[in-house]
């Protein structure tokens, strides 16, 4: 079981603390658990990688959901693959997430109340196989960019969980990729069963990246404090690019007809995003959001016994080896 | 050492042995090797896809990752041994996974049983990787070098999966009255389906030495079950065990569902690749 660090200095009047915690944002250095830092990074860090984390643990939903049909064995193997690897990233992210005082139990049961939130990504259906390789190429390629920056994160343990989970994502992604080259060069079902998944995915996959920098509170501060690197609609941007060129590879098309490259500002730009819609499944009233919860506090609930075991086993055999020695 | 033996080793055995190196092999088994690896390949296959069912499910995410690196390390072995098989036949590991129909599948019952709760795969897996050790550790030394060669690189994943069930046995026998409860219930669920995984089938006369006669892996079997249940503070459960014959493909009810959807997309589009 980890401990909590110590955290007592937090709140204080603790001036050498706070000196050193800026001159090494100044000096772009890292954070590490043991620093001093202001509760408001503490904060803001916690409820970032605790929420990145649960995207991972409800992100494996949808994907798990074609383990049992995927068409072929090597397929199979690759999704199982990948679906285990997000289980490892959420494990890696609550640990990182554990540095910073909030046990991994409370980040459960917030996650199991309702109480906190995943990327609403996962709350659209994966109606058929094209599906998981839009999920790999869109989905997948959108954390990248948004995840590559956060490998500099000034936080220690989240830099270093970063550059871990940005190496398998990119598997992943080049995985999805050619999921759906294949299907587009495949029968004209196939085609049309990959042209439809990029149809679907592509607005959600850009809404990823969060609203509009003018309506994102929470950016300036993460700015200054160098864990969010660039704005939400610089990263957008960017991703886009990367999809003009990759769509033209799998010869699909991007459900844009506004996508354009803008010599004045050097941005890639994109059509109208239903950012109310973004807001719906946000708050709950999404396709899926029901079912993925209901399915995450089922696992957990109906766990309960095994890990009570796990502990109780513990226990007993702590006892026994402690009257053994 | 004849030219057959000589391309199957030139493969590491236990390093990187893949089933598309199978594929590329100019040995092909005969159709008495063809149809044992089709009874092992079989097992492996069905037994992942029923533990991938708990990836998202598992009550713990270790769990998640353990569950699904077993059923991974399954779908391996069920891969190499299906490429092989096809060989045999002109068919690939996805021609045989995904276009056979129930009788032709040569999975034992055990495999098809249902997850049920936790303990009742752990029970399942128990013995599944008590027997398969027994199994893989033997066919090392088969005439075989392809059988001999998937073998050697299956006992080293499945030691590990013996590891895991082993010590699970362990923590829900002695963890808390209801996890006890569970893991006798699940020994009990388990248990009628053990004996057919040794019975012998008239297959294996026709194998020589590239197979292992299943009978002579119930001692050994019997054994380590002992060893681990003593330690648990259980017992074999006193039930009867039921009519086996899924090497000979008469099948569990459950199959027929488990290939519905195992199947469905590959058979919505045949001749398709993915």
């Amino acid at each position: 079981m980890m401990t909590a660090p110590a955290i007592e200095t937090d709140g204080r009047a603790d001036d050498a603390g706070e000196r050193l915690f800026n001159e090494l944002i100044a000096q772009d250095s890292r954070i590490e658990p043991r620093d001093w830092m202001p509760a408001d990074y503490r904060k803001a860090l916690t409820r970032q990688i605790s929420q990145h984390a649960h995207s991972e643990i409800i992100g494996m939903q949808p994907e798990a959901n074609w383990i049992t049909r995927a068409p072929s064995l090597k397929r199979k193997a690759v999704l199982m693959a990948k679906v285990q690897d997000e289980a490892g990233h959420g494990l890696y992210l609550y640990s990182a997430a554990e540095t910073l005082g909030t046990p991994r139990d409370r980040m459960t049961e917030d996650l199991i109340a309702g109480k906190a939130r995943y990327s609403s990504i996962f709350n659209y259906p994966v109606l058929t196989w094209a599906d998981i390789g839009a999920i790999g190429w869109l989905v997948d390629g959108a954390a990248i960019c948004n995840q590559v920056p956060l490998c500099r994160a000034s936080y220690g343990p989240y830099g270093r969980a970063m550059v871990r989970i940005c190496k398998e994502e990119s598997f992943h992604q080049r995985q999805g990729f050619e999921i759906l080259l294949e299907l587009a060069n495949g029968t004209p079902e196939q085609r049309a069963m990959a042209q439809d998944a990029v149809g679907r995915w592509y607005a959600p996959s850009l809404m990823m990246f969060g609203p509009p920098d003018e309506d994102s509170p929470n950016s300036q501060k993460s700015m200054e404090w160098n864990i969010k690197r660039f704005s939400n609609d610089e990263l957008r941007s960017r991703f886009v690019g990367m999809l003009v060129e990759q769509v033209r590879a799998l010869g699909l098309e991007l459900p844009d007809k506004d996508v354009r490259f803008n010599e004045v500002t050097g941005r890639w730009e994109h059509g109208p995003l239903d950012w109310n819609e973004f807001k719906e499944v946000l708050a709950g009233r999404g396709p899926c959001n029901a079912q993925r919860m209901e399915r995450r506090r089922e696992a957990h609930e109906e766990g309960a016994w095994v890990r009570e075991a796990a502990t109780a086993y513990a226990e007993k055999q702590a006892l026994r080896n402690g009257r053994a020695a | 050492m004849s030219e057959s033996s000589a391309s199957a080793t030139r493969i590491t055995p236990g390093n990187a042995l893949r089933p598309e190196d199978i594929a590329l092999l100019d040995v092909k088994p005969g159709d008495a090797v063809a149809e044992y690896a089709l009874c092992l390949g079989d097992d492996a296959l069905i037994l992942a896809q029923r533990l991938g069912w708990w990836i998202s499910r598992a009550p713990e995410l270790e769990e998640d990752v353990a569950l699904a690196n077993i059923a991974l390390d399954q779908i391996g072995h069920a891969r190499s041994f299906l490429t092989y098989a096809g060989r045999a036949w002109g068919r690939t590991e996805d021609d045989l996974a995904y276009f056979r129909r129930e009788p032709e599948f040569r999975s034992v019952h055990l495999v098809e049983q249902p997850n049920g709760d936790f303990a009742r795969t752990i029970a399942r897996q128990f013995v599944v990787a008590l027997y398969q050790w027994e199994l893989y550790s033997r066919l090392v030394e088969s005439d075989d070098p392809t059988i001999a060669a998937i073998a050697a690189k299956a006992v080293k994943e499945v030691d590990y999966h013996r590891d895991h069930s082993v010590q699970w046995v362990l923590r829900l026998a002695l963890g808390t009255d209801e996890s006890r409860r569970r893991m006798v219930d699940g020994l009990r669920l388990t248990w009628p389906y053990v004996d057919e995984l040794f019975a012998d089938f008239p297959l294996i006369d026709a194998l020589g030495g590239a197979g292992v006669r299943p009978s002579t892996l119930r001692a050994p079997f019997d054994a380590a079950v002992q060893k681990v249940l003593v330690e648990a503070e259980l017992e074999v459960p006193a039930v009867p065990g039921a009519v086996g014959g899924g090497r000979l493909g008469r099948h569990s009810e459950h199959l027929g569902y488990i290939l519905a959807e195992l199947q469905v997309l590959a058979r919505e589009h045949p001749g398709a690749s993915w």
